[in-house]
């Protein structure tokens, strides 16, 4: 579990008392997933259950110190070389939305991929301005290597490269549903009772024609190609 | 700081209480000294813009009624699967295409009513471009790159070079001067071409794609200093199909079948950080 390797982690550094690893967990990985200084006791009485931190009595102001012990030490070095598991992979709220959505008659999946790249666009919009924020403070000062601030891009960078991933897949699954769609529609006629004598009525069949012209690969180059061919030459 | 009453055309987010209310910009000293005063002209205004490529059955509807105001200082994406116009919209913001129909206005000249002569002379005054290619002059180096457009705009030689130097220093590359595009790394290029782009009183910068080639740290480094020149007064319009770099834009607009399907505005730092950005 992290927080637990995360203290030990600090810990390794010198005794600490535990405000102290709230304050120090949360500026490595700058807030991003804040503690609440009960679980960090919470935690810490559990590292102490298991031999792993050992109460190191106080410092001048009288915080309750804690120590990291042998077995604590093994236990991190075990933690860090080890690659975090991903046989059980998490459960993906999104993926089992997608994987509900595709064949349900009455939701365009085409929409739901969209309102959920929108947001996760906009999440990584909001990271990449930290970002920029970190990058631009440690430009002021070249040469300096401070493990927080360097933690805490990485940090960053982590929550822009899943979302990212996310918007990915996000693009990859609309491109084959579109890809798709011919033989959806065909596999699926009864399920929305269609109007044949007035099709405009009805929103699904305009939605198919614009399904059926996206892919076409030769307009989309032929547009491609008229525009290069726009293009003043510097 | 001064307030971003944004355009009514906007589509706004209700989930996000930022979305359409003034945008507390981040504590960095460049983005609270340059937010846009908003109570200025867009640089571009694009109104009900439509294109239509061919006649008759092979008709091709480009862009269908496409409305969008860049303001100074923002950075706008335009994102889309392939085909779905953002390279039109580019194009035609660019005053290289016409529309079929609406209005383009640059500077508050409008494109579509202009002589050609004076686009010609606004595409060449007042907008930059910036390519996935760089599209610099071999033959050149990176001063004389800069100074090139200056250079066509009439201004001397001694002045077109006084002022590249004074552009690349500012975007921080003056190291680059004297080099020659085979000199430098692609990222380092297309620094160069933005410096380019936006050299002399240019505000627009449009970039199609211009970090294709490049790696995501050299990416992220281009659009850095794209996003600093926004914040710097700018307007840029961003072409990508990859989302980290839609990231750094103000606003990301997504386009599907020639029409905007979406949009996204930035909320700020803060609401995210006291949110628990992973929860």
């Amino acid at each position: 579990m992290s927080i637990r390797h995360g203290l030990l982690a600090l810990l390794e550094r010198g005794p600490r008392y535990g405000y102290q690893l709230r304050t120090e967990f949360e500026s490595r990985t700058g807030s991003t997933w804040p503690l609440n200084v009960g679980q960090v006791y919470t935690t810490v009485a559990r590292l102490e259950r298991d031999g792993l931190v050992v109460p190191a009595g106080e410092d001048e102001a009288g915080h309750a110190l804690y120590a990291i012990t042998e077995d604590g030490r093994d236990e991190l070095r075990q933690w860090f070389t080890t690659p975090v598991d991903r046989a059980n992979p998490p459960r993906n709220e999104l993926a089992i939305k997608l994987a509900m959505a595709v064949g349900s008659p009455e939701v365009d999946v085409r929409a739901v991929i969209q309102a959920q790249r929108a947001h996760t666009i906009r999440a990584m919009q909001d990271y990449t301005r930290l970002k920029g924020q970190a990058l631009e403070a440690a430009s002021r000062r070249p040469g300096v290597f401070d493990p927080d601030d360097v933690a805490w891009q990485l940090v960053i960078d982590q929550l822009i490269f899943q979302a990212e991933a996310e918007a990915r897949w996000l693009d990859h699954c609309e491109t084959r549903l579109v890809r798709l769609a011919p033989q959806a529609a065909a596999a699926a006629p009864a399920v929305v009772p269609a109007d044949p004598t007035d099709p405009a009525e009805s929103a699904e069949p305009a939605e198919s024609a614009d399904r059926g012209q996206q892919p076409g690969a030769a307009q989309d180059g032929g547009l491609r190609g008229a525009i290069r061919r726009t293009r003043p030459r510097r | 700081m001064s307030s971003q009453p944004t355009p009514p055309a906007e589509p706004r987010d209700p989930s996000h209480p930022a979305a359409g209310g003034p945008s507390t910009t981040g504590p960095t000293a460049s983005t609270a000294s340059t937010a846009p005063d908003r109570a200025v002209e867009p640089v571009l205004s694009l109104q009900e813009l439509t294109r239509v490529h061919g006649t008759g059955a092979a008709q091709v509807h480009a862009l269908r009624g496409i409305d969008l105001d860049v303001y100074p200082g923002e950075l706008v994406a335009v994102m889309g699967p392939s085909g779905s116009g953002k390279s039109t919209l580019l194009t035609i913001a660019g005053g290289l295409d016409l529309p079929t129909s609406g209005r383009v206005v640059v500077e508050g000249t409008d494109l579509t009513m202009a002589r050609r002569k004076d686009i010609a002379a606004l595409r060449r005054r007042s907008i930059g471009y910036v390519f996935q290619d760089y599209n610099l002059i071999p033959a050149l180096t990176a001063a004389e790159n800069v100074a090139l457009p200056r250079e066509l705009d009439g201004v001397s030689s001694r002045r077109g070079r006084k002022e590249a130097l004074a552009a690349l220093e500012e975007f921080g590359l003056q190291e680059l001067a004297d080099r020659f595009p085979d000199e430098m790394s692609g990222g380092q290029q297309q620094r160069v071409a933005i410096a380019r782009a936006l050299v002399g009183d240019r505000r627009l910068v449009l970039a199609d794609e211009p970090t294709g080639a490049l790696d995501s740290e050299t990416g992220d480094a281009v659009l850095a200093l794209l996003r600093s020149r926004c914040d710097a007064g700018a307007a840029g319009i961003l072409v990508t199909h990859e989302p980290r770099f839609a990231a750094w834009a103000d606003r990301v607009v997504f386009l599907r079948d020639g029409s905007v399907v979406d949009m996204t505005l930035r909320s700020s730092a803060e609401s995210l950080l006291a949110g628990g950005a992973a929860q």
